[in-house]
């Protein structure tokens, strides 16, 4: 463990270091000081206006809470509600859990290189704040957990640390929504988030972005998984956006550890999106995918996958599919790397345009020739997610839908 | 009522099909044969209407309709389908959902693909590594959902297993309207044969659908041109007997 000197000292050293991905953001530029926001009562965010409670809903926040085991709501720089409803699970804003728990220090960092790029160095030195939910010993999340940061100050720099843990035996599912207000144009996030999965234990995080065309967005999050745990990541990003970058790290460190990324990505014209994603295979046993579907309507995007098998009897599979629909750029990069004898290791990728032999035969079914396309489109971003209950499972194909009908 | 008048085809530039004249009124279902390569799924994808198949000549009216240039979508919504030989695989497209299509309204899938026996591939995707009959059995479930008055079969017994085969003709039968009358209706059979809409034409290659389906006429197509007419049975076995060679001295 370090210690907050050792932090800072790191943190001040890599201000100026450039990611070793992506386009370099002018943090300068942004503001970072701390905009107030009154605590909302429950019943406050439901009387929150229309067009914001559609983008909130648009990025997974239930204003209703139903469906729900608990919430965490960031707005800015401030939170504006936090609790939890199920038992053996807790909510709480990482900057009063830190004084708070002593405990909560033994994970602040611990993943993630404090030193990594200027953006994981801002993140500590102006830290606004964050979420720990985290699933005690044992318990099983009935509902998922929804946290929502939201921006709504113009040309803000919103800096963000979570912890999640699933401790031993648990089973937790998050679902996590970044948005911004209807009227804002330009701003930055960086989200710095620590994944704890523990052993035996069942960890989903979802994470629904909806951002404005001049946001530029920095997440830097690495997981680790203990023995027979399981962590599903899925990521769904179809707005428009400036900048991407991130590449979240899974270290599968114990026997028999399973790691699961989906992501559905759509760039429309001036995005550049640069999403990657990491797997460590450590022991033996273990288990990884990678699936990434992505759409260009005129975007960049870049698609890395990157698995690293470190033992025998370890599997993993990469499936990266791109489809170029009116411009853009595809860049597709799946990479595999055997340390041992004893691995199993794969990967497809393809990057290609919408079959003229599908669209006909769809048309010949009595549909029209946009119908056919949207139907195609539809069934290509359809990922099957395994090991999410129906409800999410339910609420990210009606995201898809909604999205998919925006964008088309 | 499908007209066919003096119809010249071309694929990239390569003429495919001409002088062609062909007639199915209501109630008629009509067999194609011909060699490989002489023209069959050209006709049938022309009057479904795939753009790539250029008509340079002549007319297709359906219904009363002038279809010869009419994209796919109108001519379905016309109420021509087709079952392909090898359709293409639609990712991520549960055949469920194709049927919906299909239908244009939401049907209870599992009733339908019971008679086809096809009920446990209603949540895979549409094609998705279906064996050879699969997709004959899939491709006739659609059509049944979609239900079209003219409805177009490229060999719909090619890779079919002995077993499925009869479940294969009889469903097609029962598509065409060309099933043996059941006792008991009260209409005289000959009414029910006139009241009769449904119209085939059926690619076939075995001839096994002859034993499920009483076709009405045979068409031979040999090198792009139609060769001759008349009983499918009487032609059927010519084939077998002299071959498709014999069919030359008939264009000439």
């Amino acid at each position: 463990m370090y210690t907050v000197t050792e932090l800072e000292e790191k943190a001040r050293r890599a201000l100026d270091k450039k990611a070793t991905f992506g386009d370099d953001i002018d943090l300068d530029s942004f503001d970072r000081t701390f905009v107030p926001h009154k605590y909302l009562a429950e019943e406050e965010i439901c009387a929150l206006p229309e067009d914001e409670q559609k983008r909130l809903i648009m990025s997974g926040l239930d204003v209703t809470d139903k469906g729900r085991g608990g919430t965490y709501f960031q707005k800015d720089t401030a939170v504006i509600h936090c609790h939890s409803d199920e038992e053996g699970i807790e909510v709480m804003p990482v900057t009063e859990a830190l004084k708070k728990h002593d405990w909560v220090k033994e994970y602040f960092w611990q993943l993630v290189p404090v030193d990594q790029d200027k953006y994981t160095a801002s993140a500590f030195l102006e830290l606004h704040d964050g979420y720990v939910i985290r699933a005690l010993p044992g318990s099983k999340s009935i509902y998922p957990i929804q946290a929502c940061l939201y921006l709504d100050k113009e040309n803000l720099q919103q800096n963000v640390h979570n912890l999640i843990i699933a401790e031993e035996g648990s089973e937790l599912h998050i679902i996590t929504g970044c948005a911004t207000s209807p009227h804002m144009r330009r701003g930055v996030h960086v989200g710095i988030s620590e994944f704890f999965v523990k052993k035996g234990a069942k960890l989903s995080f979802t994470m629904i972005h909806n951002w404005a065309e001049e946001m530029s967005v920095r997440p830097r999050s690495v997981a680790r998984v203990e023995e027979g745990g399981v962590f599903i990541n899925n990521y769904i990003c179809m707005k428009p956006v400036r900048s991407i970058q991130m590449y979240p790290t899974t270290h599968l460190v114990g026997n028999d550890a399973t790691a699961m990324f989906y992501s559905v990505i759509v760039g429309t014209p001036g995005s550049y999106l640069d999403i990657g994603g990491r797997i460590f295979l450590k022991n033996s046993g273990c288990r990884a995918e990678i699936v990434q579907r992505s759409i260009s309507n005129g975007a960049h995007i870049i698609n890395r996958g990157h698995l690293i098998g470190e033992a025998p009897d370890i599997k993993a599979h990469l499936e990266c599919k791109g489809l170029l629909i009116g411009g853009g750029i595809i860049d597709s990069i799946p990479q595999l790397e055997g340390h041992v004898e004893g691995v199993d290791m794969s990967h497809e990728a393809a990057v290609g345009k919408l079959a003229e032999e599908e669209i006909n035969y769809l048309m010949s079914r009595g549909i029209s020739q946009e119908q056919a396309t949207s139907t195609i489109v539809r069934g290509f971003l359809n990922v099957d997610i395994k090991g999410l209950p129906g409800l999410l499972k339910e609420e990210i194909d009606r995201t898809i839908d909604t999205s998919n009908r925006d964008t088309m | 009522m499908l007209i066919i008048e003096d119809l010249q085809v071309e694929l990239a530039g390569r003429t495919l099909l001409k002088d062609i004249d062909l007639q199915i009124r209501p109630g008629e279902t009509h067999i194609l044969f011909g060699p490989n390569g002489s023209g069959k799924t050209s006709l049938l994808m022309t009057i479904m209407g795939y753009p790539q198949y250029v008509v340079k000549k002549g007319r297709i009216t359906f219904g009363g309709t002038d279809i010869t240039h009419a994209p796919i979508d109108e001519r379905a919504a016309l109420g021509i389908g087709m079952s392909y030989q090898r359709p293409p695989t639609i990712n991520g497209l549960k055949t469920r959902q194709m049927l919906d299509i299909c239908a244009k309204r939401t049907i209870d899938a599992g009733e339908m693909a019971r008679s086809l026996n096809f009920e446990d591939f209603l949540d895979r995707d549409v094609n998705a590594g279906f064996s050879g009959g699969e997709i004959k059995r899939s491709e006739l479930l659609q059509l049944k959902a979609q239900n079209p008055d003219l409805m177009l079969f490229d060999e719909p017994e090619s890779g079919v297993d002995i077993e499925n085969m009869a479940l294969i003709g009889t469903t097609i039968a029962q598509i065409l309207e060309k099933e043996s009358p059941r006792a008991g209706n009260t209409k005289p059979v000959a009414q029910q044969w006139k009241e009769r809409t449904k119209m085939g034409l059926i690619i076939t290659h075995t001839g096994y659908i002859l034993d499920y389906v009483p076709a009405d006429k045979g068409q031979v197509l040999f090198n792009g041109v139609l060769a001759c007419a008349g009983n499918p049975r009487e032609i059927f076995q010519c084939i077998g007997q002299l071959g498709y060679e014999e069919c030359v001295k008939c264009t000439l």
